[in-house]
């Protein structure tokens, strides 16, 4: 069984009147079902309001779901008394770089992790030193996080999860308030930690940029996934993505759209290397 | 209605260790109508020239002219100049703070004297020119989705009646349907009210699509002024200044190296496959030709 | 522009008074601010300078910085010493209309300056000289013996550094806010006070909003980093006392002992 599983999994959000009565459901996550293997890389597609940040905060037992059952490395969240003994097992970055550093300084915000874990000190130190290694902060260890850019921000932040030691590391959107440059450091952090450190990386998103190099893509929309395949196999059905408000990078609109005027050349083009080839054999 | 900088010259915290110089001799002229365009990199100064364009910055030395008046001037009325100069900026939550979306809207035009009345009026307008429904005038502001906000917040600016209109990342946080939507409302504004439009984005591709003219900051001066054509033409010095060309400009680069005589400087997925398939067709009935020729002999 | 405010006035050197445990500090300014008051002659006084003197100069602090503390409360200052002068009754040294000042008056406005003065530089060099957050580590462990009453000390010396971390982001959203709305026109400085108060809304509201969300997001990362309160924590930087803690404790006693001792012997 993989590192993280959904079954059926259904979650309403509550509306409440002033009395405190439930006066209005509202469901944001329908009938999804999840099964993702240790050291994938999976990325979850879908426009704003798609339900997919509601998801995320289920795969490490910020939610609990309503229907369904959600394994987190084999426990059941609704079944586990202390939810932070799964949250150690998949950590959590979110879109804002702000409102998810609690440190004062770089150094200390990595730690907290392992403090809230109990770990003893010297091994907080090992690990403060290896996560800022891995996430090439180490140069600003010393610095106030109000100092860095968004993306040494965001670098900040993975490092503060990979100091947990987690399985899975399920990130929010994590590049949607930051800068080209910003995003593209982000994202080289996030591919190399999967590459080198063989961590399950769960990336959400609604840049379409992002997922090419993912093994595995998820498109959610209306609160339920609609579309599942590799990158080539969902970027080969533009149609289909525009129609849940998300659109393709241009290399495969262009070969979309030359396809379509009777140029012979494959769907699902996503490189600018696989379009030369492909128009210049 | 023209906006004139003359050796403009911006230093945050003169005299100290942090001085930083944010802007460097800045020369621009912005005449009516246009449609302009402004990219940079974080901290390349762009964020503080739009300051100054509507007086929120005053300059450390130099000028800049509205209609040939110098806004710093003893008894200039930079009030007004807020209102024909809008800047919208980049968090719609930074501004919205009325408990309904009208009121909201109505807050620029009341601050400029007018009656709730008038001013309701040139919300009404303001908000059906951003493609805001007139069912969810009552909403508060608070619960509408980041695309209506976003909406609501140009709305506010719109209302007071600006001569100029300058979005700061317009489409940041935007799912892609939602940004196609915000860049084609804005560029129907720009069509509908003739006024002219200052865009700030990072996005190449969008700036591509929309603008007659871009303006690239870095380091505090302006590199590149000129149309969106030719300055992505100089993508290789843009990529030094960490930014980058459409992603079809290096599409058609890349073919032009292998032997397609495309042309390389299409910006937009439009122009790239008009281009390619004119070449491809070209080759084709060469290729026919040459056929042909054999079957002759 | 609001953010130019400083806070925190962390001066970042390599002194003794840097290294020490925040806790000696924190103890150290506590036994200033009791000889203080314990002093109330100039022999005493003087004594109280020196003290003062030779621990600015073992902080590498420059003068000017610790002297710029006392501009903050240049207006209380004034306040007390007019007030001290023409308030106490005694001997009438000067006489204007109902206004009088005595000699009384004025010695008690002298040694009610020296005592703000001494009070605002002495907390200065502690603050200058310790981090905001060894400052909450500090005040934690020292209060943790209030946890017995159901203190929430944890909780508490948590909020702060929350607090300390968030101040200068809300202060430039705060930046931010103003601007956005002047560019639609708002006055921030015009009419009355009632006015003026009405004129803060569009910045307060977008501000509380902001603050909420903030706290919100950072509860929830903060779950996600397996936060569950203070107990079974351990600390990345625990505080522990070295030799030049126990030597500055001895210090402090030798001079508290001196303030006893000037205070029992009357000098």
């Amino acid at each position: 069984m993989g590192i993280i599983k959904a079954f059926k999994l259904g979650f309403d959000y509550l509306k409440y009147d002033e009395d405190g009565n439930v006066q209005d459901t509202q469901r944001a996550v329908n009938d999804v079902n999840l099964d993702i293997e240790a050291g994938e890389f999976v990325a979850i597609l879908g426009h704003n309001g798609s339900g997919k940040s509601t998801l995320a905060k289920h795969l490490n037992a910020l939610l609990l779901p309503t229907e369904g059952t959600l394994w987190i490395d084999d426990t059941v969240t609704s079944q586990e008394p202390e939810l932070w003994k799964l949250r150690q097992k998949a950590g959590m970055v979110f879109q804002n770089p702000d409102n998810q550093i609690i440190g004062t300084v770089v150094e200390e915000d990595v730690g907290f992790g392992p403090e809230n874990m109990g770990v003893p000190t010297e091994k907080i130190w090992k690990r403060v030193d290896e996560s800022l290694q891995k996430t090439g902060m180490t140069a600003y260890r010393h610095h106030s996080p109000n100092k860095l850019s968004g993306g040494q921000k965001q670098r900040v932040a993975i490092a503060g999860v990979m100091a947990m030691r987690p399985k899975c590391i399920v990130l929010d959107e994590p590049t949607a308030m930051l800068d080209p440059n910003g995003r593209r450091e982000v994202l080289e952090a996030v591919k190399e930690l999967n590459r080198q450190e063989s961590v399950t990386v769960i990336l959400i998103t609604h840049y379409m940029e992002e997922v090419i190099h993912a093994d595995r893509v998820y498109v959610m929309d209306g609160g339920s996934i609609v579309m599942e395949g590799t990158p080539k196999e969902i970027f080969s059905k533009v149609d289909t993505l525009k129609h849940y408000r998300l659109d393709v990078p241009q290399v495969t609109l262009l070969a979309h759209e030359l396809r379509k005027s009777g140029v012979d050349i494959p769907e699902g083009i996503l490189t600018t290397e696989e379009l030369v080839s492909a128009l210049c054999q | 209605m023209s906006i004139e900088l003359k050796n403009v010259m911006y230093t945050y915290s003169p005299g100290t260790s942090y001085e930083i110089h944010a802007l460097k001799d800045i020369d621009l002229n912005i005449p009516d109508g246009q449609f302009i365009g402004v990219i940079g990199h974080t901290g390349s100064g762009k964020s503080t020239l739009i300051q100054h364009l509507n007086a929120l910055i005053r300059p450390t030395s130099g000028t800049i002219l509205y209609n040939g008046e110098d806004i710093w001037a003893d008894k200039y009325d930079r009030k007004t100049l807020r209102s024909e100069v809008g800047l919208v900026f980049q968090y719609p939550e930074h501004q919205l703070f009325e408990s309904d979306v009208l009121s909201d809207v109505c807050f620029g035009p009341m601050n400029q004297g007018k009656t709730r009345e008038e001013a309701e009026a040139e919300a009404r307008k303001a908000l059906s020119q951003v493609g805001f429904k007139e069912k969810n005038y009552g909403k508060s502001p608070f619960e509408l989705s980041g695309g209506q906000k976003k909406r609501v917040a140009i709305a506010g600016v719109l209302a007071m009646n600006p001569k100029i209109l300058i979005l700061d990342e317009p489409t940041a946080g935007l799912d892609p349907k939602g940004r196609d939507d915000i860049l084609d409302q804005i560029a129907e504004l720009h069509a509908a009210r003739g006024i002219t439009i200052i865009l700030v984005s990072h996005s190449m591709e969008d700036i591509a699509k929309y603008v007659e003219r871009l303006i690239v900051m870095n380091h505090g001066e302006t590199v590149f002024d000129d149309t969106p054509k030719a300055v992505f033409s100089h993508y290789k010095e843009l990529e030094t200044m960490g930014l980058a060309a459409p992603q079809i400009t290096y599409i058609m680069h890349a073919l032009k190296e292998h032997g397609l005589d495309v042309d390389a400087d299409a910006t937009t997925v439009e122009e790239a496959k008009r281009s390619i398939l004119a070449v491809l067709n070209e080759n084709k009935s060469a290729l026919l030709k040459a056929e042909g020729g054999c079957l002759d002999d | 522009m609001i953010r130019d405010i400083t806070l925190g006035q962390y001066y970042p050197a390599d002194s003794i008074l840097h290294r020490l445990d925040p806790r000696t500090k924190l103890s150290g300014t506590l036994a200033f601010i009791i000889s203080v008051f314990l002093f109330h002659t100039f022999p005493g006084y003087a004594v109280a300078t020196v003290f003062l003197a030779v621990m600015i100069k073992i902080s590498k602090v420059p003068v000017k910085f610790i002297f710029k503390g006392l501009k903050a409360i240049l207006m209380i200052l004034m306040i007390t010493v007019v007030f001290n002068m023409v308030l106490t009754p005694g001997q009438i040294l000067w006489k204007w209309g109902f206004l009088k000042i005595t000699r009384e008056g004025v010695d008690l406005a002298v040694r009610m300056a020296i005592r703000l003065i001494y009070l605002v530089i002495g907390s200065s060099i502690m603050t200058l000289t310790t981090t905001p957050n060894q400052l909450t580590d500090g005040l934690e462990k020292s209060l943790r013996p209030l946890n017995k009453i159901h203190v929430p000390v944890h909780e508490i010396s948590m909020m702060m550094s929350i607090a300390l971390r968030f101040i200068p982001i809300l202060l430039e959203e705060t930046d931010k806010i103003m601007k956005a709305q002047i560019a639609r026109g708002a006055a921030f400085e015009n009419g009355n006070l009632i006015q003026k108060a009405k004129n803060m809304i569009p910045l307060l509201v977008p501000l509380f909003i902001s603050a909420f969300r903030r706290a919100n997001d950072l509860a929830m990362a903060m779950e996600a980093r397996c936060y569950h309160g203070g107990d079974h924590r351990t600390q990345m930087k625990p505080l522990k006392y070295a030799a030049r803690d126990r030597i500055a404790y001895c210090i402090l006693a030798g001079y508290l002992a001196i303030g006893i001792a000037f205070r029992v012997m009357g000098i």
